[in-house]
């Protein structure tokens, strides 16, 4: 029961700040789940990102699933998807309810101006770090300049490039075994 | 039987939509058409609401409309429905993972997987760092070339850095540290 409720809390405060869309909650996910709980590990992450890239649904909500899943089983994975998604509700529906014109109201226009800045430092910094872990060699680089290249500069969906890594992944790393194999048996 | 139809449409754009965020656009102009639960401005509003309330934006967009038409319980039954898929489906791909995970080909993807999250993420930055240094109205109306970076912004994101770097607490911190400095500076 213990670890349910600490799961909700932590998804609730990754919800609650998560400014941006699924990508932004990555500095966030890599501090509460990865460095202080150690539920998932970074290279977890990368793989539950990567997948909820190429399945239906919100980010968020496929890895709060994903890490919910692992650590409670079914129970988990509720637990911290309403954790994820209850800031959320709770935000806009008060803002429905009470406001109008909210994005309009100066100071709140200024403050996300300021947090803006600070989302791109907190997940270049995410980035810096994921970088280092996941291209460990030259052909891994190469992945990654032709993907951020074809989403940045075609309308090709980013599902789609997702799944090209993959299938690329395989090729590379079959051809290099065999590669390695044949010279063995030289 | 509003309650039903709430959560079949939320339902459906939670099962198609890949990517997450804006691509629940496509669906809501399409519920729009069909059920007339609110205007096509309100999509418009609840954009820019989204932008600036923290969350995952297909959440923001299905309270909202929930809690137009039906209230509490309305927003309720709409998010539900818009992650009943979502959540089926990762339980459903976590479980074949788990089961394939020392195969060899699955190892292969994953290594050729994470370039790709890493290049994702990567874009993600920069489209938000487009939106947070660079004053792209300004420019196209005066057309001069330091009008187009927001010199504020940019020092300020500097020095953030170097502090985040140095001190590493906690990402919340930052945020509200950031929004604070946002209204002191005007930004």
């Amino acid at each position: 029961m213990k670890e349910l409720i600490e799961l909700f809390v932590a998804f609730a405060r990754v919800g609650a700040f998560t400014f941006g869309g699924g990508y932004a909650m990555l500095p966030m996910l890599q501090k509460e789940v990865v460095e202080s709980k150690h539920w998932a590990t970074e290279e977890d992450l990368m793989d539950y990102y990567a997948v909820g890239q190429c399945t239906p649904g919100i980010i968020a909500v496929n890895t709060a699933t994903f890490v919910g899943r692992k650590q409670k089983g079914l129970a988990g994975a509720l637990v911290a998807t309403a954790g994820v998604i209850f800031p959320s509700l709770v935000i806009i529906m008060i803002i429905t309810a009470f406001v109008n014109n909210f994005s309009d109201i100066p100071w709140v226009a200024h403050a996300l101006a300021g947090i803006r800045v600070c989302v791109v430092v907190l997940v270049l910094n995410a980035v810096i770090k994921l970088a280092k872990k996941s291209l460990v060699d030259a052909a891994a680089v190469v992945i990654f300049i032709a993907i951020m290249a074809g989403a940045l500069f075609t309308d090709i969906p980013t599902f789609a490039w997702v799944i090209a890594a993959g299938i690329v992944g395989i090729l590379i790393k079959v051809l290099g075994v065999s590669k390695e194999k044949g010279g063995a048996v030289k | 039987m509003i309650f039903l139809q709430l959560y079949w449409e939320f339902f459906k754009t939670g099962l198609f939509t890949i990517g997450g965020g804006l691509a629940t656009l496509p669906f809501l102009y399409e519920m729009q058409a069909k059920t007339g639960w609110f205007t096509i401005h309100d999509i418009a509003n609840m954009v820019a609401v989204s932008e600036s309330t923290p969350g995952p934006m297909g959440v923001n967009m299905a309270t909202f409309t929930g809690f137009t038409i039906a209230g509490i319980p309305g927003a309720l039954i709409a998010v539900l429905g818009l992650v009943t898929p979502s959540v089926i489906i990762i339980l459903i791909v976590a479980n074949i993972l788990d089961k394939f995970k020392t195969n060899r080909y699955v190892q292969f993807a994953m290594y050729g997987l994470r370039a790709a999250s890493a290049a994702l993420i990567a874009i993600a930055c920069l489209r938000v760092a487009q939106i947070a240094f660079l004053n792209r109205d300004l420019y196209s109306q005066s057309g001069r070339l330091t009008d187009l970076f927001n010199i504020t912004a940019i020092i300020f994101g500097i020095i953030l850095y170097i502090i985040y770097k140095k001190t590493d607490r906690h990402p919340i911190l930052y945020i509200l540290a950031a929004g604070v400095v946002g209204v002191v500076l005007s930004l």
